[in-house]
């Protein structure tokens, strides 16, 4: 579904180039969910944005389904872009529309008629469930709440591949898991792939199946979940799971000292 | 106070509506132009073009830092060919459009940046075109700031007319300049100012009110 081969980013700055990503090879299968982790600063999001192009890779190529992305003119790309759904860290909804008018804003874009986006519209807001807050502004909901509208927004347009760049790090615990939730139910019912980064290894855990471990700007690490936690191989990787284990040995000693009274 | 002094006003206050009137509009047409531009073709905006943007910006900025009575003496040749005449509010009209659009286009420039880039990558990232982008996410999301930036510069041009109006271009600014300053009416120099601010006010106040609906609608408060 997705393939990425060689692909190469640098940052320019005063002081000269930086290396963000450096030959990241990377297959994902269709109906996956794939998560991408790392430390800040290893290129995650940069990585996840170079897949719909909000970042141009300076080389490498990507293919999505049988389109190469890499190769796409301005025009295509737009168009490949409508089938690619994306999530963010801050939702990113429009103030300035309404719950409906922000979901409805991608099928008007790919113009389609207004009929079909008043049944489409409510349809997704059903399964987000969110369709009693429909006229309602993105200002007077929750953070949860405005992620399902993102949610929504992203899958409208019944996409190919759903992007999610660090969509629950904003939101608590349990609003998390409810998204998380959501996610897996949603890649069930449509077998939509997903691909999403974040630095919460709960994410990780919770709902991928594959995966992969940036560590500066290189893949260090691929493969299932379970090997992830079972078998960790890179040095993010093993810190990342020592911080699991270091809570559980605490809670295993505390819990010891509080039979032994 | 005589009793010519309420006609004096009411055809002052006339001359200096029709000023406005005409100037804003023109001024906010080119200014919405300057503006949009100046935010899409800039470095990482999305239709870059960082040559064209520095020729616009470079241009605001030495329409600006003319004083405007000067502006107002370079363009006069420009208003005689546009509507052949350089005296009266009609010429006017013409340097005051010219001189208050840079500003116009600097206010706009500003309201738009606040829009975060975040909202713009998420209409990118779901196929939205320049264009659509610029009238369905940049425009309406800066709204509200867009309003209340167009309210400073329509008070602004409304200072520009009174100025204007010291070099024949009529309106309140002249009134207040030919009778009160050159003929001593002290009567109808208070009475000038006084219409000018109340004039002032109630531009503010529109102003206001249009910004204060509009995010009443969206966030529910002010």
């Amino acid at each position: 579904m997705v393939g990425i081969h060689h692909l190469h980013k640098t940052y320019k700055t005063a002081k000269g180039t930086i290396p963000v990503l450096q030959d990241i090879n990377l297959q994902i299968e269709k109906g996956d969910i794939f998560g991408i982790i790392g430390f800040s600063g290893a290129g995650k999001s940069t990585l996840i944005r170079c897949l719909n192009r909000l970042e141009e890779p300076d080389s490498g190529k990507i293919v999505i389904g049988d389109r190469e992305v890499t190769n796409l003119s301005e025009k295509e790309l737009r168009l490949a872009r409508q089938k690619i759904g994306m999530i963010f860290q801050q939702f990113n909804l429009l103030d300035a529309k309404t719950v409906f008018q922000n979901v409805a804003f991608p099928l008007e874009v790919a113009g389609r008629p207004k009929r079909y986006i008043q049944q489409r519209v409510a349809e997704i807001l059903d399964l987000v469930q969110l369709a009693d807050k429909a006229n309602v502004y993105p200002f007077q909901l929750s953070g949860g709440q405005k992620q399902r509208v993102g949610i929504a927004r992203a899958l409208v347009n019944e996409p190919d591949l759903l992007l999610s760049d660090e969509a629950t790090s904003a939101l608590d615990p349990q609003t998390t898991y409810s998204i998380l939730e959501l996610l897996k139910e949603i890649n069930r019912q449509l077998n939509l792939t997903i691909v999403l980064i974040t630095h919460e290894l709960d994410v990780l855990q919770h709902v991928c199946n594959n995966m992969a471990v940036l560590e500066k700007g290189r893949i260090v690490e691929t493969g299932t979940v379970e090997k992830f936690f079972l078998r960790p191989q890179s040095d993010t990787a093993k810190r990342f799971v020592s911080i699991i284990d270091h809570y559980r040995d605490r809670r295993s000693v505390m819990e010891g000292v509080g039979a032994g009274i | 106070m005589r009793d010519d002094l309420i006609e004096l006003l009411w055809e002052g206050l006339l001359e200096t509506l029709y000023m406005v009137f005409w100037s804003s509009l023109f001024a906010l047409a080119i200014g919405i132009v300057l503006g949009v531009t100046l935010v899409v073709t800039e470095k990482g905006g999305i239709l870059e073009a960082p040559k064209l943007n520095r020729v616009i910006g470079t241009v605001i900025n030495g329409v600006r830092s003319l004083p405007l009575i000067i502006l107002i003496v370079l363009l006069l040749p420009l208003s005689r060919l546009i509507v052949g005449t350089s005296l009266g509010p009609t010429a006017a009209i013409v340097s005051l459009s010219i001189g208050a659009a840079p500003l116009l286009g600097r206010i706009i420039e500003t309201s738009l940046k606040e829009v975060s880039a975040g909202k713009i990558e998420a209409a990118k990232s779901v196929g939205a075109a320049p264009f659509t982008i610029i009238f369905r996410v940049l425009i309406p999301e800066a709204l509200p700031a867009i309003v209340r930036g167009i309210t400073i510069g329509i008070i602004g041009i409304t200072e520009f007319t009174a100025v204007a109006g010291a070099i024949g271009a009529g309106g309140l600014g002249s009134l207040a300049i030919r009778f009160g300053y050159q003929r001593f009416r002290e009567d109808v120099l208070i009475a000038t100012v006084i219409v000018i601010i109340l004039l002032v006010q109630l531009i503010q106040w529109t102003g206001d009110s249009i910004a204060k609906s509009i995010n009443k609608k969206r966030y529910k408060f002010e």
